[in-house]
């Protein structure tokens, strides 16, 4: 993964098209996944999926908690921690 | 479309009995009941009955070359003939019908087996060279149409059914027993074999070649191929989507070539009313289309179908699927099968070809095949939830995502359980080359467990899936795995089962000839290229596919949850006053044909008959058995056809006494 990789785009694209179903207006980057119903439980792994077949990542167990995916900004914070965290 | 036969002396010249080459062509007369034709010397009778479609006046069959020393039959279609004709024409070759079967043989004298690269289509083949002595016989790539030999007393007897080749066989007949062991594992033999003993199968994309003095030989000419290299990793979804659409456009517009009107299948899910769609949209906007009802709901798609008919506004006739149907007809479709099959789901195909004829259609286009390239089974998804999971096996998360696949099941705490430990096998060897598919075919497995233990003696230490390990390309353990998925999908379930079972056979039972936009080999061959990260975005099935139709179909459509096409099992042949379960699975039958456990059959018939939601595997075993049984009433304890005496060739070439 490298630091021009622009997941936030991606990433919502996938949200989009995965759980709206087209309906892009419904999300910001602040809307929360979990609490608007965008994400369930198994939506989330879902999620998780489909960042690592695309950025060629491997999340933990330990940072599958909801504070890592609550909406768009907290998860391209999570990632680009954990890019910075693999870097250094 | 047609059927095919032959007879090939293989040491020496001899006389080909006539009246052998009369009875194959009339086990085949479902194939091809227009018009028949044969060609005979002292080495080789070629026969054919036609089912005209192109060229209706002057395609009449077997065709030669200029000086008539080479002679062709040909069962298919060449979709690009007129473009091949073009250049042979400008190259000298004399044309004396506008068939694209007499394009096949011209373009073999130019190029030998070469000829089978140029051509895009559906086909089985058979030429003899009369003056070399030669003979060629080619199937198409992923094997949409059948062809069968076997070799017997120093002769070369194919057809495309195996019906006419045991019609005039010395040996007698019997059920080969690896053949089922391969079928009650994968629902299909492995390619090259079939169900019975000493008969082959053409694989798909290879060739039978033989000349005078040598031996018999079969080869490949095509097949899939997976390199990292080829694959477009630079392109975006909007540049895969506008080039699969022109190819799609492309396939359908070459499939419509005809000089009979072509319909289309349309049964409400995305493939089928994908292809509808741009037929109605950019070629045909009186299009016909046809499809298939469920009296049981959970099996019934018609809501999506009417909106289909409704958004397209064809004009669409209905075949509806009893569940008395459904086991009426069954005998039936093992007769034009001819293997056993484990699934209910080709009788109401066959019901909706019969339908087709009767409106007065030969020609339909159907989706088959997308699920396939496309990445739609659930199977492929499977495989992805299951790499997810294997990169930390003992994690506690990462399982729960099979809840998305199966998510009434995994509501239960209990079952959960189960089903986690069940998905569970070999999740710890992700690079294993059955990884995607073996956790079905382990549970398949135990069909197995109704065999006879004479019937298992005779299966032995064979391993089908050291075979199939065998059958695979040298570097294939280093393929992607989606493509690794799909790869061992095509080879076994797509050309096997379903363009066989449910597709080439169940339509030319009723003389229909089924076209198949999806395999186009240009579009498979593209698709290799396509990241497997954009066949299934996440866990979103035919991705790419949905985003090329979104456009075109309703909203409802593209987005629906797809369910896999089926039939009901054991409510067709249970309580079911038109099929008489009890004297085909009678302990007297079952002992008789010595192939399953008599025990084991009547504990499961009275568990079918306790209760109405029997296990999938269950199902299965009904439906392998009962299957197997008119299998060998029909081929075993074969009797003769009785072949009327007035029954002859339309067209009957004969030089047995010029050619030696």
């Amino acid at each position: 993964m490298n630091d021009n990789v622009n997941y936030s785009e991606t990433i919502k694209d996938f949200i989009v098209d995965n759980f709206l179903f087209g309906d892009g207006e419904k999300l910001a980057t602040d809307t929360l996944l979990f609490e608007k119903g965008i994400i369930d439980s198994t939506g989330v792994l879902e999620l998780v999926a489909f960042i690592e077949e695309n950025f060629k990542i491997s999340i933990t167990d330990e940072e599958l908690i909801q504070d890592n995916f609550s909406n768009l900004n907290a998860i391209g914070n999570f990632l680009k921690s954990k890019n910075n965290r693999a870097a250094s | 479309m047609c059927g095919i036969s032959g007879i090939l002396n293989l040491k020496n010249p001899a006389s080909i009995d006539t009246n052998n080459l009369r009875r194959m062509t009339y086990a085949l007369r479902h194939r091809g009941p227009d018009e028949t034709g044969a060609y005979v010397d002292n080495w080789i009778g070629l026969a054919q009955s036609r089912l005209s479609i192109i060229d209706l006046s002057s395609g009449s069959q077997p065709i030669h070359n200029e000086d008539k020393s080479i002679w062709i039959v040909f069962n298919g279609e060449i979709f690009n003939y007129p473009e091949i004709r073009e250049s042979l024409a400008k190259r000298g070759h004399k044309f004396y019908t506008s068939s694209d079967t007499e394009v096949i043989l011209h373009l073999y004298e130019e190029k030998k087996e070469k000829c089978l690269d140029d051509l895009n289509g559906q086909f089985a083949f058979a030429i003899w060279d009369s003056n070399r002595k030669e003979f060629f016989a080619a199937r198409d790539r992923v094997g949409i149409l059948p062809l069968f030999y076997r070799i017997e007393n120093d002769r070369l007897l194919f057809a495309s059914e195996v019906k006419a080749i045991i019609e005039i066989s010395d040996t007698q007949t019997a059920l080969d027993p690896v053949g089922l062991d391969q079928i009650f594992t994968f629902w299909t033999t492995l390619p090259s074999r079939t169900a019975f003993a000493g008969i082959n199968e053409l694989a798909p994309g290879h060739f039978i070649k033989y000349s005078k003095g040598n031996n018999i030989s079969v080869n490949r000419y095509w097949s899939l191929s997976y390199n990292n290299e080829l694959v477009q990793n630079d392109k975006s979804i909007p540049q895969f989507t506008t080039e699969i659409s022109e190819l799609m456009k492309d396939s359908v517009r070459l499939r419509l070539r005809a000089d009979v009107p072509v319909g289309s299948y349309l049964s409400g899910g995305l493939d089928s009313s994908g292809i509808t769609a741009i037929v109605k949209n950019d070629f045909n906007n009186q299009l016909r289309t046809f499809g298939i009802t469920f009296q049981e709901e959970s099996f019934d798609e018609s809501d999506f179908q009417h909106l289909m008919v409704k958004h397209l506004d064809t004009n669409h006739s209905e075949v509806h699927a009893t569940n008395e149907d459904i086991g009426k007809y069954f005998s039936d479709i093992v007769y034009y099968g001819e293997k056993p099959i484990i699934r209910a789901a080709p009788v109401p195909l066959f019901l909706l070809s019969k339908k087709v004829r009767e409106e007065g259609y030969k020609v339909v286009l159907t989706g088959e095949g997308a699920d396939e390239i496309f990445g739609g089974y659930n199977i492929f998804r499977e495989t992805k939830v299951r790499k997810f999971w294997s990169v930390d096996a003992d994690s506690k998360f990462r399982p729960k995502l099979l809840k998305k696949l199966y998510p009434y099941i995994f509501n239960d705490k209990r079952l959960a359980q189960t089903l986690q430990s069940f998905f569970k096998v070999g999740i710890d060897d992700p690079g294993n080359s059955f990884f995607s598919h073996i956790v079905r075919w382990n549970n398949n497995t135990k069909l197995k467990n109704f065999f006879s233990e004479d019937f298992s003696k005779q299966i032995g230490n064979y391993n089908c899936f050291d075979e199939l390990k065998s059958l695979l390309p040298e570097d294939f353990d280093n393929w992607d795995y989606v493509y690794k998925a799909q790869y061992l999908e095509i080879i076994t379930f797509m050309s096997g089962y379903l363009l066989s079972s449910q597709g080439d056979r169940m339509a030319m039972a009723n003389s229909v000839e089924l076209r198949v936009p999806y395999l186009d080999h240009r579009i498979i061959e593209y698709m290799a290229t396509v990241p497997s990260k954009f066949k299934i975005r996440g866990l979103n099935e035919k991705y790419l596919l949905k985003k090329v139709f979104k456009d075109l179909l309703p909203k409802e459509i593209v987005y629906r949850p797809k369910n896999p096409y089926r039939a009901p099992i054991r409510n067709s042949f249970f309580n079911n006053k038109s099929f008489d379960l009890h004297s085909v699975l009678s302990e007297k039958e079952i002992n008789e044909s010595g192939i399953f456990n008599p025990g084991k059959v009547k504990l499961l018939i009275q568990k079918a008959e306790r209760s109405q939601s029997l296990s999938e595997l269950d199902n299965m075993a009904i439906a392998g058995i009962i299957s197997t049984h008119f299998l060998q009433n029909h081929f075993i304890k074969y009797k003769k056809l009785i072949v009327p005496e007035e029954y002859s060739f339309g067209t009957f070439i004969d030089k047995r006494n010029q050619i030696n």
